[in-house]
């Protein structure tokens, strides 16, 4: 039997980034707020130790920070004529795991989405007509990019991000993006320095008239104290980011951000090591009333609490809802139901690489966004009236590590090893360069997360199924990008050059991208959307689903910069209108 | 008021998840409460433990030595470097086997088992430990029958005409994982060049043989000087973990 335990105003599902800011402001309007997280409880200076973090073997290829599969294991298939399988390990994206989330082992780039990004629908029908889009599942997010632009500004602030404006009130600024929406003021901190491949790309682009701006990254250029106080690190360039805790306080996580406030506050609670199994609702149905839970020792409780909040990671809140009961499960054959639908990824098969000769890039310099980027192919950026796609990808350089196990290029048509490949190895480590693309992912009506009929985690609750292929207006995307590539690539007057395509046939086995969005998606339609524009669930009205799993589609950028504004954006509709008349925020 | 509990949780944890996580740990009955502070409590972190590099802890005499074979010829000795062997790459695959990898402690090991497609990965129910057994087994039984030497028998040569083939798919294995001799042969060389290439804490990159080939610093973790000095060599060479240079 559970034990109840005494109620709270607010019960959150998951302590990674969306979960902390939720907490941080809502203990400010004074709520009583606890955070059942499934991991362990992690600090800097504990868990993320300068001694030992550098360790590519252990946190980089045995993933030591991430969810292991035997804690909770997906399957997948790439079309629902296919049985779906368990991915026995991660291995396409890798979600996280702890206090901290997937904000502890992320790159850090902090992205806005285009303004046409969220209204997708109406600007590629205005534009192309509706017969473009008719392979296409859009739809708008029922929320506009200036009415929360202040909140991107606010996490742009509390991660320090260091970056170039290009658009600053609809002035245009060279060495931005000229191609971003209107922001209200600059980044908190200049842009990082540039690294040697980046400083390549910029010529290049610039030579061939596009706009080449610094990427804006959540690795600290600078010192700085964030608007709650808290005081981080200038980043080393030391080359362990992504899949590794930084030991610096200068890549931006809930650790290094929010958490030394929000955990002084007595009206917060966490709780680690604690997976939450279902939330319970009342007997109407319409409002939640508790979230069942068990602590390490296999223990059940049941918290009680006036607003419950999915602050899990995209996926895993999709398949909450569904073991919940919560909403209508999407099915592929009728295209009816929003829980579920629109599962996007992100588009990754095009990229180039060149290799020099004599050069010295010293890859092992750098940091989880260190790039150089352009817009020029991206979203709506540019006409699409003579393509055969919509849609596009950000295009860029740069130096994220060169660490061994994972990054050791060798020239086309090297033997894997002996002593032909140690040669090749030696010679080409410091001579290449990569340009990469990252596509957007627009939603069809194949594409979709449901619960396996088959696999059941080590509780017995079904596994999600993730069902998933490229759109083939996505590959073609893909490939013009590769084109886009080759030209970049060949002005770039490399000794080789190889560019890459995207194919049909999604494999769960090579990393991609832990980019994994849409499955309860928000909008203004409840038959299309499974949240309001408040992020708010239509059916269960004290529910919020944080997260990428409110994206209706995804844009050719990192999704942590949108998370992290639609959890202000959330915060804020809780704070200024839920509190004051409980229920259903947009009426249906 | 939280505890850590006792150091070993999290690595005890990762071990013992795979047969009954939930009673592993009886012995704290309380979910973890965290209010009021910061939680941090001296020397709770985990530093890695060096390998001993004496002995064999999975491996039975001959599978070391074939391994040993084998990851000398994957890396061979030549004018760059150490070959495989004395990197202790075989050393560092053994205490990897012995270890939580090779009992898949993190995977989904639950069935049903059924033949996968490519895109759906590894799907047999044998550990990364029981792939090794058998695909020892299985290329000593094929040695046997076509020539009966086994492989450290062979010169050379023969055993890089072996491994190619091994690795083409074009030796007919038959190994218990489905995967065939393509997959045995992926194994031992991704499990290779790990060894080569991770910290030599783990029992490989012995002498930083890895890192010294390609021009890897290893953990510096401060290049704050020199990310703008474009196109000018890195000055210093590797350090690890344990500050070897």
């Amino acid at each position: 039997m559970a034990k109840i335990l005494p109620r709270k105003d607010v019960v959150i599902m998951g302590l990674g980034w969306t979960g902390a800011i939720l907490a941080q402001e809502l203990t400010d309007a004074g709520l009583n707020v606890v955070a059942i997280e499934r991991g362990p409880w992690r600090d800097t200076a504990t868990d993320f130790n300068i001694g030992y973090m550098p360790d590519e073997l252990r946190f980089a290829v045995r993933k030591e920070l991430f969810l292991s599969p035997v804690q909770e294991a997906m399957t997948m298939r790439n079309s629902t004529s296919q049985m779906a399988l368990p991915m026995r390990d991660y291995g396409s994206f890798l979600p996280g795991n702890g206090v901290g989330g997937a904000g502890v082992h992320w790159n850090g780039f902090v992205w806005r989405y285009f303004p046409s990004d969220f209204a997708l629908k109406t600007q590629l029908t205005k534009r192309y007509g509706a017969r473009r889009l008719s392979e296409l599942q859009l739809e708008d997010w029922g929320l506009a990019y200036d009415e929360f632009e202040h909140c991107f500004d606010q996490f742009e602030y509390l991660t320090g991000t260091s970056g170039k404006a290009g658009n600053l009130n609809g002035q245009v600024i060279e060495g931005g993006n000229v191609f971003e929406g209107a922001r209200n003021r600059d980044y908190p901190n200049p842009p990082l320095k540039m690294p040697y491949t980046s400083a390549l790309f910029i010529e290049a682009a610039k030579n061939m008239g596009l706009h080449p701006f610094p990427a804006p990254a959540a690795n600290l250029s600078k010192p700085y104290v964030n608007p709650l106080g808290v005081s981080m690190g200038q980043c080393t360039y030391c080359g362990y980011c992504e899949r590794f805790g930084c030991a610096n306080y200068s890549k931006a996580t809930p650790q290094t951000t929010i958490l030394p406030v929000l955990m002084k506050k007595k009206n917060f609670e966490a709780r680690t090591e604690s997976e939450v199994l279902k939330i319970n609702l009342h007997p109407d149905g319409r409002t939640a009333k508790s979230v069942t839970y068990l602590d390490r020792a296999g223990q059940e409780f049941e918290q009680p609490g006036d607003i419950i909040l999915l602050c899990g990671y995209g996926l895993m809140n999709v398949r909450m809802m569904l073991l919940s009961g919560i909403g209508h499960p999407y099915d592929p054959a009728s295209g009816e139901g929003a829980v579920g639908r629109n599962y996007c990824y992100q588009t990754q098969g095009a990229g180039a690489r060149l290799i020099f000769e004599g050069k010295h890039f010293n890859p092992f310099i750098g940091t989880g966004a260190l790039s150089a980027t352009i817009d020029d192919f991206n979203g709506d950026a540019f006409d699409h009236s003579k393509l055969d796609f919509v849609g596009g990808a950000g295009i860029s350089c740069g130096s994220s590590n060169g660490r061994p196990i994972g990054y050791h290029p060798t020239p086309q048509g090297t033997p894997r090893w002996g002593s032909k490949w140690k040669k090749a190895v030696a010679e080409t480590y410091q001579n290449t360069l990569g340009i990469g693309a990252q596509g957007s992912s627009y939603p069809v009506r194949g594409n979709y997360l449901d619960l396996d009929p088959t696999y059941k985690d080590r509780f017995g609750r079904p596994l999600l199924r993730v069902t998933f292929d490229f759109p083939d207006n996505d590959l073609r995307m893909a490939n013009y990008m590769s084109d886009q590539l080759a030209k970049i690539g060949r002005s770039m007057n490399p000794k080789e050059l190889t560019v890459s395509h995207a194919g049909k046939g999604w494999n769960s086995v090579p990393y991609q991208t832990t980019h994994n969005t849409g499955g309860a998606p928000m909008g203004a339609n409840p038959k299309t959307s499974a949240v309001n524009r408040y992020l708010q669930s239509w059916d269960v009205s004290n529910l919020f689903v944080l997260g990428a799993s409110a994206f209706q589609n995804n844009a050719g950028k990192n999704p942590t910069g949108t998370v992290g504004a639609l959890a202000y954006w959330t915060a804020e509709a809780i704070r200024d209108r839920y509190l004051k008349q409980p229920g259903a925020l947009v009426q249906t | 008021m939280i505890s850590r509990g006792p150091k070993q949780s999290r690595r005890h944890f990762l071990a013992s998840a795979s047969a009954l996580p939930i009673l592993a740990f009886a012995g704290h009955a309380q979910a973890r409460s965290i209010s009021g502070r910061l939680p941090w409590e001296a020397f709770a972190g985990e530093p890695p433990k060096p390998v001993n590099p004496m002995g064999w802890y999975f491996f039975t005499p001959g599978e070391a030595a074939t391994i040993e074979a084998m990851v000398d010829r994957l890396i061979p000795a030549d004018h760059l470097s150490v070959g495989g062997k004395d990197a202790g790459c075989a050393i560092f695959i053994d205490r990897q086997l012995a270890g939580s990898y090779g009992k898949a402690s993190r995977l989904y090991m639950k069935g049903p088992f059924a033949k996968g497609l490519p895109t759906q990965g590894y799907q047999g129910d044998l550990t990364p430990a029981g792939r090794y057994r058998d695909g020892l087994r299985a290329l000593d039984e094929y040695l046997h029958a076509n020539g009966g030497k086994s492989f450290v028998q062979l010169t050379v040569t023969e055993q890089d005409e072996i491994l190619e083939s091994l690795e083409s798919g074009k030796v007919a294995l038959t190994l218990a994982d489905g995967q065939g001799a393509r997959g045995f042969f992926n194994l031992v060389l991704e499990n290779t060049m790990e060894g080569f290439f991770a910290d030599p804490l783990y029992g490989g990159n012995k002498g930083l043989a890895g890192w010294k080939l390609v021009g890897f610093p290893g953990a510096r973790y401060d290049y704050r000087d020199h990310v703008d000095k474009h196109n000018v060599p890195y000055p210093l060479g590797p350090v690890s973990i344990y500050g070897e240079t």
